[in-house]
């Protein structure tokens, strides 16, 4: 295999990012920082994506092209539900938003 | 070399971002992991989709991010973490996927091959996973390798998401606005 292809290190880069990611999204409170974190995650993939991509085939990139237009999709709709939420509680602190509790 | 202090350069604004009580700084160190990111992706030859980071991530998507945030106008809270038991079991998940995600290297794309496919005996990898002609891919050049494939392979999906853009537009809308 050719060593410029850096797979190996690539795929523990973006290990590393993902779990990042996913410590942020469970020991944060701020909706927003967790949000941040989700984008995280997806850029993670993306990278995996795009290491695979020079071996694979170009269509690796093109996945990484949707991805990136559903992540921009999904930004605008949960910054919208979480400034509806913030008009709701005053708050974006995850603890105080427990209305399906009842 | 360089693909190695970018990476720790990715890493060190990843543990910043999710360490951060202020959301601001926060998000200006995702930025940071994002440009390390994008400059990982022109080492790895995917120089379009690395403009296409830096122009609609690090720059449309995170400047929506802090928008809001400069918008909310938060306190900053001194320990924006979950209370004693919730960073705990967090972290110990994290650590948990950490663990599962490092005893997947043991995979080549040879096992990978044996293991998806339902043939009996060996299977050739490089049927499963088809390896692209480097030849052919230097003719096109770095935009063109990418819009061939998205235009014509996956024209459909491409549509697809101009409906999906669409319908986020009317979605945040309707949720931002206080009477409709």
């Amino acid at each position: 295999m050719d060593t410029r292809l850096l797979l190996g290190p690539t795929m523990l880069l973006s290990a590393i990012l993902f779990i990042l990611g996913v410590a942020g999204v469970l020991i944060r409170r701020n909706a927003i920082v967790v949000f941040m974190c989700v984008e995280l995650m997806l850029n993670a993939v993306n990278l995996t994506f795009i290491a695979l991509a020079q071996l694979h085939g170009v269509s690796g990139q093109v996945m990484v092209f949707f991805v990136m237009t559903v992540a921009a999709a999904e930004a605008a709709v949960g910054l919208a539900i979480i400034l509806a939420i913030f008009r709701h509680t005053q708050s974006v602190d995850l603890a105080q938003i427990n209305l399906l509790k009842g | 070399m360089v693909f190695y202090v970018f990476a720790a350069w990715a890493i060190a604004s990843a543990v910043l971002c999710i360490t951060r009580s202020n959301a601001l700084s926060s998000a200006l160190w995702l930025v940071s992991t994002m440009f390390a990111l994008a400059a990982i992706f022109v080492i790895l030859n995917a120089q379009f989709i690395a403009a296409i980071q830096v122009l609609v991530y690090a720059g449309a998507v995170m400047v929506l991010f802090l928008f809001v945030i400069m918008l909310l106008n938060l306190e900053v809270v001194p320990h924006d973490w979950k209370r004693w038991p919730g960073w705990v079991i967090g972290t110990g998940l994290a650590g948990v996927l950490g663990a599962t995600l490092v005893s997947l290297r043991n995979y080549t794309p040879d096992r990978l091959a044996r293991e998806v496919s339902t043939l009996p005996g060996a299977v050739n990898s490089r049927l499963v996973f088809p390896v692209e002609d480097s030849a052919l891919v230097a003719a096109q050049g770095a935009v063109g390798r990418v819009a061939q494939p998205l235009f014509q392979a996956y024209l459909i999906p491409f549509e697809i998401t101009s409906v999906l853009l669409l319908a986020a537009v009317i979605g945040a809308v309707v949720l931002a606005k206080r009477k409709l």
